[in-house]
């Protein structure tokens, strides 16, 4: 007497006839972190200034780096690990509302995000200087001295410019509009090209 | 950015053992009851993994040993006989033979093996451990695993000598 649990363990071993056993291992893979109760989702965006890999928490985004930037996809999620939390699984449709404000922001139809935004890897200053950043306009500039007193400290300028370099959400707090004085460029986290392209979509002549 | 030995992302774990998992699972308790198994296996292994993250020497053994619990605790609940774990007949383990090659015939005629040998078996060709890392997912002695596998093939070579 030969059960249904043997047929099926005779085809799976013999590997002969569950040729599509690897896709379901995909399929019930992704079921798994979709519903995952894990600490952070994330999910790989292509974008017009490059491949942008977003992590969120039930709190918010927390990340948005720039893939090739960041030493590529395992170096950003090693880095995740570390600091937020290792229980993290690709889960995109945990992101839909950071893809939807993303899409839109490239696409000219938004000025501002609405997305929230988890906190978590940045220090109480950098916070300041990021929440600083973020009330600057859509197509409008400031420089790290501006940012450096708006976050309470005038003469910080240099400190407010490593935060911006470490933002660890860039785009969505647009640390591309604080330059230096006199209109230099100064630095950016993704690298100049992309600080360009950005002020460019936004209308700023450079 | 310099990678250095830290905590290891579980979508690692979930891409680099979905697929011997998935194999492991159909094998043990067909393939309505795996997709079950496969998210019990996991979600056990996410719960874990703050722990276990960055120590983990073989994550391949450790979670097949989640799944094998999974596995037995699905039989249980379908009212089957679980496998045992421990207790073997001692003796002398025979050498392994030449390697065997499984097709869905051979399964077919093998029919049902004992469970410690069919989980033993099952561990090394769908989930391809070693005798060492399927003693530890059965709660055996090493000689113990090597010997069910060993009678395991021993009896599917005969099978298909018939």
């Amino acid at each position: 007497m030969i059960d249904d649990d043997d047929r099926t363990l005779a085809r799976a071993l013999g590997l002969v006839a569950d040729r599509d056993g690897a896709d379901a291992a995909v399929a019930a893979a992704a079921r798994f972190a979709a519903t995952a109760p894990a600490d952070a989702w994330y999910a790989v965006e292509q974008t017009p200034v490059g491949t942008l890999v977003a992590v969120a928490t039930p709190r918010g985004l927390a990340r948005l780096a720039y893939e090739d930037f960041d030493g590529g996809l395992d170096a950003v999620l090693d880095d995740v690990a570390a600091r937020l939390s290792p229980r993290v699984v690709e889960a995109p449709a945990r992101l839909d509302e950071v893809r939807r404000e993303l899409d839109e922001y490239f696409a000219g139809q938004r000025r501002s995000f609405d997305l929230p935004l988890d906190w978590s890897l940045t220090t109480s200053f950098a916070r300041r200087v990021l929440q600083a950043t973020a009330a600057i306009p859509f197509g409008r500039t400031s420089t790290y001295a501006a940012v450096a007193a708006a976050a309470g400290s005038p003469r910080g300028s240099r400190a407010a410019g490593n935060a911006l370099g470490a933002n660890p959400v860039p785009v969505v707090v647009p640390c591309h509009r604080v330059l230096r004085a006199g209109g230099l460029l100064g630095g950016y986290t993704g690298g100049l090209h992309r600080k360009r392209v950005l002020l460019r979509l936004e209308g700023v002549v450079l | 950015m310099t990678r250095v030995a830290g905590p290891v992302p579980f979508q690692r774990l979930l891409d680099a053992e979905r697929d011997v998992v998935w194999r492991f699972l159909v094998v043990a308790v067909g393939r309505e009851a795996a997709e079950d198994c496969f998210q019990e296996t996991f979600l056990a292994a996410l719960r874990a993994w703050p722990r276990t993250g960055a120590a983990l020497e073989n994550p391949r053994a450790w979670i097949l040993t989640i799944a094998q619990r999974k596995t037995i605790d699905h039989h249980r609940a379908r009212g089957r006989r679980p496998v045992p774990v421990g207790a073997v007949p001692d003796g002398p383990a025979p050498p392994d033979g030449p390697a065997l090659r499984l097709d869905g015939d051979a399964w077919d005629r093998a029919r049902a093996l004992p469970p410690k040998q069919r989980a033993a078996v099952l561990l090394r060709v769908a989930g391809e451990l070693s005798h060492a890392e399927i003693a530890t997912a059965l709660g055996c002695s090493e000689d113990a695993a090597r010997r069910s596998v060993h009678e395991a093939f021993k009896r599917l070579r005969k099978e298909l000598e018939q």
